[in-house]
């Protein structure tokens, strides 16, 4: 890759008082990417962003933003991004319209153009009917709309999205999904900070995880499950007695024991040999399995075995993602 | 795009250090005007702003000609004398709700998403303080009209009413810089709300509602000199063409000092309230 990367940090590191936020992350996100900075709560997520996006001076680092570095050349920076973040950036007494309209104004756009563009934007994120509403009757995922939106009018090169989709319903985070990803088609770089690891998963081409400040690891979402967290056969037994049976006869290699669901799990690699081998072993008789499933990791699971302490934030909205059903 | 390097140097809130742009995002007056739009727009959506800027003073007006002048002697009708003085205090109780306005944007996202969007704070605060004057001004026209209903009668000539606008803008100006920079200084709307006890006890140790001679003697001399005591005295003097002494001039000085320190002062609590 020739092209320089739309994004690139190196040791940052921010301190507030003796708490250490940041100790030392480095990122490359290469242009028309979606990038997603996953972590918990207090992870450092936000004070990446806000780096970043000019608004924080990191103690110790760089970083490059727009082939702009965020110090010293802030302006170019600033011309070039948006930032959405957590606080919802519109004003609730204004009209859809009338917000982006603003916004529009504020970036240099004549009266003129700045109602088309603003017409142009609510009708892209569906706001088209609600144009004339009150930003304060909107709904969560409409106000995130708008919000997105608002970071639009200057057509940034780099967009910012701290939690995107926290606090809203499953359809509106479908919805906000919808929206990134065409964004992301236009041809703009995004990056996203997430705690729902199905969102990284979802979205992102690039994901690095965060936690206590430090990048505890990197990779394409499907890279970081093969590598930190396998895949498992799960089987469901067809009587308490099998599952009884095979349970005492696995011992330890069984990695899953769910005596309600009549289910064991055992290590897979996936493949249909290795299925069969297993099969062939534990049921000799074909009788005693009456379903298997392989259960694919989740970047839950990647980041339990990288952490150990879970994503106790993120794990409630983590259905588990089953896939080769016989 | 236009440029903005030549634009008028007003005071620059963004940290130093930086190469001078080169390419602006809007002018910064255009970006001042379309944020005064906003905060015209939402003052008047909000219902109990508008009661408490708009009503308060006409009740309070009310409250004092007919409730307590008549045990007030001020050597005039209290009417004639108390009507500058409403106008005061209604200024001043009205502009706590710019230290309320500027508290809630730096409470919620928008001041970020205005900074990584290249605009500074003077345009914003600016959007505020034009919102607040304009209200109070509604609200000053309204109290007239009430005034004069019940029984105010000015002598004063066109140059004599132009010269009480100008001070009371001035005053305007500077009370709603003051009172931003209170906005940045509180941590939350609800503390910044707390601005209006204070603008309007300190309106109560003037010449607002009763002459300084009668107060006790360790506040008369704080009473007699304080700036609104001085910006009522000059609009008393050109509304009822009566003497004013030195009052204009010391009237004007201090709203300037007032308005100078204010702005110096907000760019100072906004650098630290953001970095």
């Amino acid at each position: 890759m020739a092209e320089q990367p739309a994004i690139e940090a190196a040791g940052l590191e921010k301190s507030y008082g003796k708490t250490a936020v940041l100790g030392g992350v480095d990122l490359s996100v290469s242009r028309g990417s979606l990038f997603a900075l996953l972590g918990p709560n207090g992870a450092g997520k936000t004070t990446t962003v806000r780096i970043l996006a000019t608004l924080l001076r990191a103690d110790a680092g760089q970083a490059r933003v727009a082939g702009f570095d965020v110090l010293r050349q802030r302006r170019q920076v600033r011309q070039r991004i948006s930032l959405t973040g957590q606080f919802a950036a519109i004003d609730g007494l204004q009209t859809g319209e009338e917000n982006l309209r603003m916004m529009a104004r504020l970036s240099g756009l004549p009266r003129r153009e700045a109602r088309r563009r603003a017409a142009e934007l609510l009708e892209r994120f569906d706001l088209g009917a609600a144009a004339s509403r009150r930003a304060e009757t909107y709904s969560g995922g409409m106000r995130r709309r708008l919000d997105l939106a608002a970071g639009l009018v200057g057509q940034p090169e780099v967009i910012f999205l701290d939690e995107p989709t926290t606090g809203l319903d499953p359809r509106s985070r479908q919805q906000m999904w919808e929206v990134i990803a065409g964004l992301l088609r236009a041809g703009v770089t995004i990056f996203l900070t997430t705690q729902y690891l199905l969102e990284a998963d979802e979205l992102a081409g690039q994901i690095a995880v965060i936690d206590g400040g430090r990048k505890i690891a990197e990779g394409t979402p499907a890279r970081l499950k093969q590598e930190l967290a396998g895949e498992r056969l799960d089987l469901e037994f067809a009587s308490a007695d099998a599952f009884g049976l095979t349970a005492r006869l696995l011992g330890e290699r069984a990695v899953l024991t769910d005596q309600a669901r009549l289910t064991i799990g055992v290590p897979t690699d996936g493949s249909s040999a290795h299925v069969r081998a297993v099969l062939d072993e534990l049921d000799p008789a074909r009788t005693a399995v009456a379903r298997f499933s392989v259960h694919a990791p989740t970047l839950d699971d990647v980041f339990l075995a990288l952490t150990g302490h879970g994503a106790a934030a993120a794990r409630s909205a983590q259905p588990a993602k089953e896939i080769a059903h016989v | 795009m236009s440029d903005l390097a030549v634009a008028a140097r007003e005071p620059q809130f963004t940290t130093a250090r930086e190469p001078r742009l080169t390419k602006a995002r809007a002018p910064r007056f255009t970006g001042a005007l379309a944020l005064s739009g906003r905060g015209l727009r939402i003052s008047r959506r909000q219902i109990d702003v508008l009661l408490t800027s708009l009503m308060l003073p006409v009740m309070l007006m009310l409250v004092f000609v007919y409730m307590f002048g008549n045990a007030i002697n001020t050597g005039t009708k209290y009417v004639t004398y108390v009507v500058p003085g409403v106008l005061l205090l209604c200024a001043a109780v009205g502009s706590a709700t710019t230290a309320v306005a500027v508290s809630t944007d730096m409470t919620g996202g928008i001041v970020d998403r205005f900074r990584a969007m290249d605009i500074a704070a003077a345009p914003v605060l600016a959007g505020h303080v034009v919102a607040n004057v304009a209200r109070n001004l509604v609200s000053t026209v309204l109290v007239l009209g009430v005034a004069l209903a019940i029984g105010f009668r000015p002598h004063a000539g066109v140059v004599a009413w132009l010269g009480a606008l100008g001070v009371l803008v001035l005053f305007l100006a500077a009370v709603s810089w003051l009172c931003a920079a209170y906005g940045l200084l509180t941590k939350s709307p609800e503390a910044a709300n707390s601005c209006m006890f204070v603008l309007m006890f300190a309106t109560y140790a003037s010449s607002a509602l009763v002459p300084v001679r009668t107060m006790p003697g360790w506040l008369r001399g704080f009473a007699a000199n304080q700036p609104a005591t001085l910006v009522i005295e000059t609009l008393r003097g050109l509304l009822l063409d009566t003497p004013t002494g030195s009052a204009p001039w010391r009237a004007v000085l201090w709203c300037a000092g007032i308005l100078v320190v204010s702005v110096a002062l907000c760019g100072a609590l906004f650098r630290r309230r953001t970095s």
